[in-house]
């Protein structure tokens, strides 16, 4: 603690060199500290449905395969579910493929299983009523300026229809909300009866993309999702029942390795921060040699020496990374408050302990040869400025 | 009474490339404890080579140095490091003070060094500067103070240790007359006052009157010695 003040000035020497690199130390530790909570959060996901008060029943193969609608009932049955409804993923676009948004087929009960989507009796009863009709959220309504009545083409990706026509056209009855703003999100969604897409698609035939059921007891949603998924034990359909959070991650799998992905934007952001990093040691030390010399000259030892540029190094890393995970912290408490599309775990300590070990090692690396020319300089030719 | 510097046969060769340079040749020289020494020469005489030796800064091709009865052309560079910090003050003709610390900070160094806490570390650095003169610029950094202002906080922190030795390279090298006259005083009064032993390289040889002996080199070769008759200013 003793040298303390000697490394501290020595890294403000430069104070705007020295901001700048903190700044993009903390930039680097943000994005670390919010891709590992989403990969933590995708990770997480499905390790256990304790207390989920809805499970998602797919396919134990994969979320693509799909699900007899027979199962419909059994499920029904089972001791401790509440209600059960299904859907299937649909991937029409709506005019150009960048207006991407979801838009699924689903069971005439599906607002019946999620209450939170408030929809009027009217308009439920027009969906109800209407073949062809179809809800959307809110926010979708607005971003694309619909008005209830209006019809809606949406361009198969995966569904044509019998005859191989591409184009489904959509009457749009219903326009739902959701209170919570958390929640917001989910108002950009558009669904349609399954039944109306099982007959007029050219791959209809009984299946269902995925079940949504609802428990009596959240309490009971383990032993309800192992009874679920014993009802088709050994078939060619076995299912896997998971939490809605576990069922949005997989659904992103199929789009994307998380892991990779988040594993190869931290190599790239570190990879530069070390280039960067290293060169502001660098450079810090080059123009120090005269000050290190007169360190050894009034007796530091080599090995003084070397750990005052390491720790140099260190404390750069660790004040930049610092701030950067705390704002992190910050940010992703925000985003979990106001964006609940985006899965997050909340920065915890193990999150912490990862990033300080990599302050740790980055720090040492970038220091490592600055600091051995600290520590081997002579200190005639240091003084004589050779 | 044995000298507090012993030199024998020392020499200093140094490698540039192929070339081989003897920069001192076969010298040989006792400096006694409390004596005030100079050293001239013209550039390239190897003065600051012979400084660089005692102080242990660099180590001697061939011959022997004992500085207190203890021989550092033997001490390997651990054990030298800390026998400069015990043993010897360096002050430089560009002062050489750490340009982002305090004065007070500056002459505290070489006591961090130490196990001495950190109160009485300030208390020794307080002191020194005191000793200086400088009690009232202790806060200020080394670019805030002028040339002999900054010379006095290299004393400080050369003497803050309470080193028998003082090596002094061109001290006033970088001042004004006015500046040089009060380090070449304040040197020759730690010298008496205090029994510092001081070797002082210069090419100044008004400098050269506020010590006790002179020493001229010529080529790595001592050519002449001798006593001052009556020391500048006293």
């Amino acid at each position: 603690m003793k040298y303390l003040h000697l490394v501290w000035s020595a890294l403000f020497r430069r104070k705007t060199r020295t901001f700048f690199t903190l700044l993009s130390v903390l930039a680097a530790f943000l994005l670390f500290g919010l891709l590992n909570s989403v990969r933590d959060a995708f990770a997480n996901a499905g390790q256990s449905v304790a207390g989920a008060s809805r499970l998602i029943t797919i396919s134990k193969v994969s979320f693509m395969v799909a699900l007899p609608l027979s199962l419909d009932m059994q499920i029904q049955a089972v001791p401790g579910v509440g209600a059960v409804t299904y859907a299937n993923w649909f991937g029409g676009i709506y005019q150009d493929p960048k207006n991407f948004f979801a838009n699924e087929a689903v069971a005439p009960n599906y607002f019946d299983v999620y209450s939170e989507y408030k929809l009027s009796p009217a308009q439920l009863r027009a969906f109800e009523d209407t073949r062809t009709g179809a809800v959307v959220g809110a926010r979708l309504a607005a971003r694309f300026h619909w008005k209830i009545g209006q019809e809606i083409p949406l361009q198969a990706t995966i569904f044509p229809q019998k005859g191989g026509q591409n184009t489904w056209t959509f009457n749009l009855v219903g326009i739902y909300h959701i209170a919570n703003p958390r929640e917001r999100q989910r108002e950009e969604q558009m669904f349609f009866h399954w039944k109306y897409f099982d007959e007029a698609t050219e791959f209809g035939g009984g299946q269902v993309g995925w079940y949504i059921v609802k428990i009596a007891q959240p309490k009971d949603a383990d032993h309800v999702a192992a009874a679920i998924d014993a009802l088709s034990a050994n078939s060619d359909h076995e299912t896997k029942s998971q939490s809605e959070d576990a069922f949005q991650a997989s659904f992103a799998s199929q789009f994307a390795d998380i892991g990779l992905i988040v594993g190869s934007i931290m190599g790239a952001v570190f990879f530069t921060l070390v280039l960067l990093t290293g060169n502001t040691m660098a450079q810090a030390v080059r123009e120090r040699i005269p000050e290190l010399a007169i360190l050894k000259t009034v007796g530091f030892s080599n090995r003084s020496v070397l750990g005052l540029v390491l720790a140099e190094s260190v404390l750069l890393l660790v004040l930049g990374g610092a701030a950067g995970l705390a704002l992190a912290e910050v940010a992703v408490s925000f985003i979990r408050a106001n964006l609940a599309a985006i899965p997050m775990l909340p920065v915890g300590a193990t999150s912490w302990l990862e990033g300080l070990g990599l302050m740790a090692l980055i720090g040492l690396l970038v220091g490592a040869l600055p600091a051995r020319r600290g520590m081997s300089l002579r200190i005639v030719d240091a003084l004589a400025g050779r | 009474m044995s000298p507090l510097v012993e030199i024998r046969n020392l020499s200093k060769v140094y490698t540039r490339g192929r070339q081989k340079i003897e920069v001192l040749h076969h010298v040989n020289l006792d400096i006694a404890q409390g004596d005030f020494f100079a050293l001239m020469g013209p550039s390239g005489s190897g003065k600051t080579t012979l400084l660089n030796l005692i102080g242990g800064l660099d180590s001697p091709t061939e011959g022997t140095l004992s500085v207190g009865g203890r021989r550092i052309d033997q001490l390997g560079q651990s054990d030298l490091a800390r026998w400069r910090a015990a043993n010897v003050g360096f002050v430089f003709q560009f002062y050489n003070l750490l340009p982002m610390l305090s004065a007070a900070r500056n002459v505290e160094l070489p006591l961090l060094l130490t196990k001495l806490p950190a109160a009485k570390r300030r208390s020794h650095a307080a002191v020194a500067l005191e000793l200086v003169g400088l009690a009232d610029r202790s806060a200020h950094k080394p670019g805030e103070l002028s040339g002999g202002q900054q010379q006095r906080v290299a004393i400080a922190r050369a003497i803050v240790s309470d080193p028998t030795l003082l090596v002094c390279d061109e001290p006033t090298g970088d001042l004004d007359r006015q500046s040089a006259v009060e380090v070449l005083t304040l040197l020759q009064r730690l010298n008496r006052e205090h029994g510092k032993t001081i070797v002082m390289v210069t090419h100044d040889p008004k400098a050269a009157e506020y010590a006790s002996h002179t020493l001229h080199l010529d080529k790595g070769t001592l050519v002449e010695s001798g006593a001052q008759a009556e020391t500048a200013a006293s």
